[in-house]
């Protein structure tokens, strides 16, 4: 570790923290249905698409409709997504000719976008058409990230809510036509333009030209001894698509190499950039969440729990990344960090960004469930392999995914308050609502639904010639590898040990089944908490009620929340990336 | 306090192996089944019992010692959890057994037919006509049947020495009544009709008098039947908040049986990968699974409840039902009738005030006079203050005889004044002869409230003294009750009388407020004197001139505002608000619709009592939380230990994970299954008494708590599996 | 549920056309308008010749070139339409061969750069690949590590080498963000100018 990596990870929080507040509290403008600065431009544009879509904006939805309305919208964006794919070669915008995808890459894909998650078996720059990547991809990049947002806010009307209120009929948890709307014109809309040209102002391609040839300086031959002399650059809409990827906490990248890719994260400015827009919108939701309940310091305790966990972690990355890998120092590598030499364990990762910067973002796009990567994970060292590991067998509730990442939060909120409540002598309550049984119930599925999918399906793959035929990296870390896709697309995440070859109809169909699960049997539970939340009565609190903004509850959340991922999750990993560091 | 439930240090030898007999019997997957984390580990012992009878045979997958060994200790685990829950039943179930002896069939002599001679009683009827002068009990028509035959509405008769065969409500008669059989109080306590101390309970008996009961409970639902159904717990119900906390439990049950479950193809991987050691056993899977899964809450979750509801009848009170014993734990409202709970039942007189130029003496001894028959607390302190203060000579009831035609007037609702009327022979008071005519046509002496005083003055023709009303509004404010003394319609003096605050009570409202519990007083006094008290006390808020119906308002206003309420209430008129209340104490004395009414007796009758009912349930929601956090951290450690053991063979570097350093990788894994049984019995006593309350704020409880029950349940199990390590590697068993 | 079918139909296709259509040409026009440069990839083009992009690096294994980063991609390095990185497990044995064989390329190239012992360590991002396979950059220490190599190749002074060399490294943003670095592309071709 070095005083400017330090400095760099901790600049990098601070701004995130300053950012938070006055976005939060725009958002909760946004969802509160108040006048924005924005209003002149996009008021009639919101209006003309309630009339065009038939909705009326006051219409009040309990948490049935409200979870049909989303889904159906999201089955049919997952169908578009499929049938462009499938259709791409005979679509317009494809300068290069790709070729139809095939019906389980396709598959995956559909669903991956659909769901926020954004794992990628394919190649971007090898499979996808400009009109796939723009009217499929980026499209779902938008309203992916707006039903989670919309999913979150339903979550908080439901706390505010209450038979006792006049207002809001009982169990209305606000109009998801209107969440999802309002989400993309006035938040994620405008973020994206501005984020997009920032990018290109630093090197981001945006052209609808083809892929450009240059003449090499130094000609090389191929493997097959066949001489080499032009590179073919990839180019593309990338900015527009790379803004909001990062934004929506989506991940999936125009290019393979995703946001390691110089044209889609140029200089370490991009970067900065790129990896505020990881955590920004997830971190400026807990002080909107705060606004909303009218108790901002609920807000900032969520947040500062989930920095807390993130700061440790990512310094957790950097010293195991900064230590490098001994077997390459036996062999003569410089691993030594100075001024001139960045150091460390450099496989996989760029020199622009260095150590501090693959680490901080490495765990930031695992804390979140971004998913987006500026280095290999697959070749950081075991312990700097573990942490994004562990960051998403947290069930994204770092920062998550937008809106996602805050209600699985606050279903660990639930569950710290229940037992919490408990030790204080009392029927246990947050916000004023009291936890029963029926909260547990769900609570409890919610909690258990993630890890057992991830488990199970490990272990399909573990026990299948399919699921063993691929992995890339021979022992211990090979099963990290398929732990680590499971980990990816049953947390909606997206990142991956690379060296897995997922595109195969196995690893197609399952991971398409755990984005599925991970998405929507965690929403629906959700929106159902919500519908019980909301029909009951807020009891005043007391010196009697367990505050839920102190120092010591953000600990106890804390310890829940590590509890739950180090006791689900130890057996696998002592079997993965923790015997491979014994090894090493 | 005298308790019928006193331990009996002679039995406890027979409880303890009752209960171990119990914990046999209740291995009945059947009864198992309902504690989803011990069915899960009967299930887990029974594979393991089988792995072992394999091994024998002699194609095992492990030495069949080792299994042998790990099946054990799963049927202890099993156990342990059994024997402490019929520990917590057994305890309520002697208690039951003695309550029975109470209840053996008795006979009864029943009133027959509708009509009796002379007088009319109506057996679906409560009020009886009744003609004392004609009263004759030999005129009764009775018949004896046995007291199982009795039917609600039935009458029934009783005198000095019998067993009342029922529960009832007496419609004529005044009795005294040996309740300890239910209450554990020797003293006798009065029954009469009409008014608050009607309810008998079947099972106690007549010291006294004699008693016609109508019958309120059919055979077998009596409140001695429904005390006994109580205490042992057959009808138990789970809790709402142990049916919240038994869900969490149950899914991280699932989730850990999905842990042990992939662990075997994770396992069969690595074997393949690293090309060498054995996948882990099937064994080593279920003591793994068992270590993890939370036995020691689960083990120890229905002890917790049935404890919970044996601490409250140590503490007289009888709880209808466990949720009514959780819900006191969340009562955020008290409302705590000022009379006996907040002051001592009686007001005392502190001073005399003189009025209209009366001198003191003279209003001494008029005071002393009209309070000579007064046998209220409040009367007797008068008669005191003038005999100690004021140097009276001691006057009693017994001087009519010497002083024929001297009246005594009882106090009554319309009037609410009560004195005496005094002869014309009776001498002068206070040494000067009435204004008005002197003795010769009587004096008349009234004392009472003022605004009843005031009435009687003007039609008397007096004036009112200028200095009496500044006299009875000064004693108001001050929070006392002021009696206004009057002389044939002529004020003569105010008697100040105090409410005297209980010592200590103060201290305690601000321990209840930090627990976030709001302390309301209910009285039917003004709101200036109600005022007064209430600051004195030290409670948060109260209801003066409280009627039933404001005191039912009362309650609905603080529900509708989310929040819980207690009450305790002994009258009829109590009854609807008894019903509305969260937690409902109805006092043993009270009568049988409030007693209907409410979710909690007193036997006691101590309206004090709240304040400990409400502790109880606290301490009963706290030591299932703290229970739950220990289990749960306790799993850290136990990864510590059977991981590195479990996977020895194929990755022999996990061993750096073996921090405790235990000897070898199978007495590893005995430990942890060893601790794992032995920490179910250590906690078995904190289980049955709970975890210790202490009235502080949330904040606090849950610091301190965590510190104990989270940091302690991490680091515990260090030590102890350690400590099992060790011993066993002396013991050369795994070596 | 068909209640719902319109608005989600309605609103699909709305969002479809805002966000998918609207939204990347609007960027792409104000794109193409304030950075053409930068949105067409930073090429690098000299007498009308497209020589390659400043941001992404090519291949050099000529001892008279700096050497880029070793590049994962296929089937050649470098290859800029398919971005890879290696993926090999920190303890994946094809990782130490990659590295050993790397090395040992760079020392048969300048079997005189000896250090402490019996050759000087090599700056770890010389011996492995990067994230990308596209790594146009690399660290300063490499660059210096490479510069007797290339000095004497070229028949130039070393320090006429050093001073192409800190030309062409970038400092840290603002002095704080990333790593400095050498341009590795812009060096070679600033070389092969020079002479």
């Amino acid at each position: 570790m070095t005083l400017n990596g330090i400095l760099q990870i901790a600049v990098y929080l601070a701004i995130l923290i300053l950012l938070a507040r006055p976005l939060g509290a725009f958002m909760a403008r946004v969802y509160n249905g108040e006048r924005t600065f924005l209003d002149w431009l996009l008021g009639p544009v919101e209006r003309l698409i309630y009339r065009l879509a038939g909705v009326d904006p006051a219409q009040e939805m309990n948490w049935k409709t409200y979870a049909v309305a989303m889904q159906i919208f999201n089955l049919l964006g997952l169908v578009v997504v499929y049938a462009l794919q499938r259709l791409q070669q005979v679509l317009p915008l494809n300068p290069q000719g790709m070729a139809a995808v095939s019906p389980d890459s396709s598959f995956n894909t559909a669903v991956s976008f659909a769901t926020n998650t954004n794992w990628q078996g394919y190649g971007g720059e090898m499979t996808m058409s400009y009109l796939t990547q723009m009217l499929a991809l980026t499209v779902q990049n938008f309203v992916s990230a707006a039903t989670g947002m919309a999913i979150l806010v339903a979550f908080i009307r439901a706390l505010i809510r209450s038979p006792q209120t006049s207002s809001g009929k009982a169990g209305g948890l606000g109009n998801f036509w209107v969440d999802l709307t309002r989400t993309t014109l006035y938040i994620l809309l405008p973020l994206a333009l501005i984020l997009s040209l920032a990018l290109v102002s630093q090197g981001v391609v945006q052209t609808f030209s083809p892929y450009q040839t240059a003449n090499l300086l130094q000609p090389t031959v191929d493997g097959s001894g066949n001489p080499v002399t032009s590179q073919l650059l990839a180019l593309g809409p990338a900015a527009s698509q790379i803004a909001i990827k990062q934004l929506g906490t989506n991940g999936g990248g125009f290019f393979n190499a995703n946001s390691a890719h110089p044209f889609e994260n140029p200089t370490p400015f991009s970067n900065l950039l790129e990896m505020l827009s990881i955590l920004l919108i997830p971190a400026a939701l807990c002080y909107t969440f705060g606004k909303m309940v009218g108790d901002t310091r609920q807000g900032w305790a969520l947040l500062a729990a989930m920095t807390i966990l993130l700061a440790v972690f990512i310094f957790g990355t950097y010293i195991a990344e900064a230590a490098g890998n001994p077997r390459l120092a036996a062999l003569g590598a410089d691993q030594q960090t100075t001024s001139l030499n960045p150091g460390g364990n450099m496989e996989g990762k760029e020199v622009r960004f260095g150590v501090p910067n693959s680490a901080l973002w490495a765990t930031a796009t695992t804390a979140a469930s971004n998913g987006s990567v500026n280095a290999m994970h697959d070749s950081f060292t075991p312990l700097g392999g573990l942490i994004p590991l562990v960051m998403m067998h947290f069930g994204e509730v770092i920062f998550g995914g937008v809106g996602s990442g805050l209600y699985g939060m606050l279903i660990f909120v639930i569950v710290a308050v229940f037992v919490a409540g408990l030790m204080v002598g009392r029927t246990p309550e947050y916000l004023g609502k009291k936890i029963e049984a029926y909260e547990m119930k769900m609570a409890s599925l919610l909690i258990l639904i993630m890890p057992l999918t991830v488990l199970f399906l490990t272990a399909l793959a573990v026990i299948t010639t399919p699921g063993k035929a691929t992995v890339y990296n021979p022992g211990p870390h090979g099963f990290s590898e398929i732990l680590y896709a499971f980990t990816s697309q049953g947390n909606n995440n997206g990142s991956a040990f690379a060296g897995l070859s997922a595109n195969t109809p196995f690893y197609n169909l399952t991971g398409g089944i755990a984005m599925l699960i991970s998405r929507y049997w965690l929403a629906v539970p959700t929106l159902a908490l919500a519908g019980s939340l909301a029909r009951k009565k807020k009891v005043p609190a007391s010196a009697g009620t367990l505050p839920t903004h102190t120092p010591l509850f953000i600990a106890w959340l804390i310890a829940i929340v590590l509890i739950v991922a180090a006791l689900n999750f130890i057996p696998a990993l002592a079997l993965g990336p923790i015997v491979e560091h014994l090894m090493l | 306090m005298n308790t019928p439930f006193k331990k009996q240090s002679n039995s406890r030898r027979a409880l303890y192996l009752r209960a171990v007999k119990d914990a046999f019997i209740k291995l009945d997957p059947r009864s198992m089944v309902r504690n989803p984390v011990m069915f899960v580990v009967e299930v887990g012992s029974a594979l393991t019992t089988f792995l072992w009878l394999q091994a024998l045979i002699g194609t095992g997958e492990a030495p069949a010692g080792f299994i042998g060994a790990v099946a054990i200790w799963l049927w202890f685990t099993v156990l342990f959890a059994n024997f402490s829950e019929a520990l917590a039943e057994g305890r309520g179930k002697a208690q039951a057994e003695a309550l029975r002896r109470t209840r053996r069939e008795t006979s009864a002599r029943r009133v027959k037919g509708s009509k009796v001679e002379g007088w009319k009683v109506e057996s679906s009827s409560r009020t009886v006509n009744l003609q004392p002068s004609t009263f004759n009990l030999a005129d009764i028509p009775l018949e004896t049947v046995s007291s199982t035959s009795l039917r609600q509405d039935d009458l029934y008769f009783v005198e000095t020495g019998d067993i009342l065969p029922a529960d009832g409500e007496v419609v004529e008669g005044i009795a005294s009544v040996d309740e300890s059989a239910v209450t554990g109080e020797s003293a006798p306590v009065i029954r009469e009709s009409g008014g608050d101390r009607s309810a008998v309970t079947g099972g106690t008996r007549l010291l006294s008098d004699w008693l016609i009961v109508r019958v309120t409970a059919n055979p077998g639902e009596g409140f001695l039947d429904r005390m006994i159904g109580l205490i042992e717990g057959a009808k138990r119900h789970k809790t709402p908040n142990e049916i919240a906390l038994n869900i969490l439990l149950a899914a991280f049950t699932i989730i850990f049986l999905g842990v042990c479950i992939t662990l075997l193809p994770f396992s069969l991987y690595s074997v393949e990968t690293s090309g060498q050691g054995t996948p882990i056993t099937i064994t080593v899977l279920i003591a793994l699974l068992v270590c993890l899964i939370p036995t020691t809450i689960g083990g120890l979750l229905s002890a917790i409840g049935i404890a919970g509801m044996d601490r409250m009848i140590q503490q007289n009170v009888i709880a209808m039902s466990g949720r009514a014993v959780e819900a006191a734990g969340d009562v955020d409202v008290l409302l705590l009738d000022k009379t006996g709970t907040i002051t001592l039942g009686n007001r005392q007189a502190v001073e005399l005030i003189p009025v209209d130029g009366c001198s003191p003496q003279e209003l001494a001894e008029v005071s002393q006079l009209a309070s000579l028959a007064d046998e209220t607390p409040e009367g007797r302190s008068i008669v005191v203050l003038a005999k100690e203060k004021y140097g009276l000579r001691g006057r009693s009831v017994a001087e009519t005889d010497e002083h024929p035609g001297m009246r005594f007037i009882p106090f009554s609702a319309q009037t609410r004044m009560s004195g005496v009327d005094l002869p014309p022979t009776f001498p002068p008071i206070g040494g000067t002869p009435s204004p008005n005519g002197g003795e010769e046509s009587g004096t008349q002496i009234r004392k009472g409230a003022p605004d009843a005083m005031f009435r009687l003055i003007e039609d008397a023709g007096s004036r009112t003294p200028a200095d009496l009303k500044p006299a009875v509004d000064a004693i108001a404010r001050s929070g006392g009750t002021p009696l206004v003394v009057t002389r044939n319609g002529r004020a003569v003096g105010v008697v100040h009388l105090k409410d005297i605050v209980k010592g200590g009570i103060k201290e305690r409202f601000a321990q209840l407020r930090k627990m976030g519990i709001k302390t309301v007083m209910i009285t039917g006094d003004n709101p200036l004197t109600a005022a007064a008290i209430a600051a004195e006390a030290g409670v948060d808020d109260f209801l003066a001139q409280a009627t039933p119906e404001a005191k039912l308002k009362l309650i609905r206003e603080y529900q509708s505002g989310g929040r819980l309420v207690a009450m305790t209430g002994d009258g009829t008129n109590d009854a609807p608000a008894l019903a509305q209340a969260d937690v409902a104490v109805a006092m043993n004395t009270g009568t049988q619709p409030a007693r209907e009414a409410a979710n909690m007796i007193d036997l006691d009758s101590n309206p004090t009592k709240l304040i400990q009912i409400v502790e109880i349930g606290k301490q009963l929601l706290m030591t299932r939380g703290a229970l739950t956090t220990f289990s749960i951290s306790n799993d850290i450690a136990k990864y510590f230990a059977i991981i590195p053991a479990a996977f020895a063979s194929t990755y022999p570097v996990l061993g750096g994970l073996n921090v405790m350093r235990l000897a070898t990788p199978q007495s590893a894994i005995m430990s942890a299954v060893i601790f794992n049984a032995l920490i179910i019995i250590a906690l078995i006593p904190l289980a049955l008494r709970g975890v210790p309350y202490r009235p502080l704020g949330a904040s606090q409880l849950l610091r301190d708590n965590l510190l104990i029950y989270g940091l302690g349940g991490l680091v515990a199990p260090f030590i102890g599996i350690k400590l099992v390590d060790l011993l066993l590697a002396a013991l050369h068993l795994y070596g | 549920m068909f209640k719902h079918l319109r608005p989600a139909i309605v609103l699909l296709a709305l969002f479809t056309l805002i966000t998918g259509v609207l939204y990347p040409l609007i960027v792409t026009g104000l794109a193409q308008v304030i950075f053409p440069r930068q949105a067409n990839g930073s090429l690098i083009v000299r007498n009308g010749q497209t020589l390659g992009s400043e941001l992404i690096g090519q291949q050099f294994d000529d001892p008279a070139y700096f050497w880029g980063r070793l590049s994962a991609t296929g089937p050649v390095p470098y290859n800029a339409a398919g971005s890879s990185g290696s993926n090999l497990g920190p303890t994946n044995p094809a990782l130490e061969d990659a590295v050993s064989a790397r090395i040992e390329a760079l020392r048969a190239a300048d079997p005189e750069n000896t250090g402490r012992t019996l050759f000087a360590p090599i700056p770890v991002d010389l011996v492995t690949a990067s994230g990308s396979g596209l790594d146009p950059h690399i660290s300063v220490a490499a660059a210096l590590y490479q510069l007797p190599r290339v000095a004497q190749a070229r028949g130039m002074s070393e320090q006429a080498v050093r001073a192409l060399v800190d030309e062409y490294t970038q400092d840290r943003t603002l002095g704080l963000f990333g790593e400095p670095r050498v341009n590795v592309l812009l060096l070679n071709l600033a070389l092969d100018e020079v002479q």
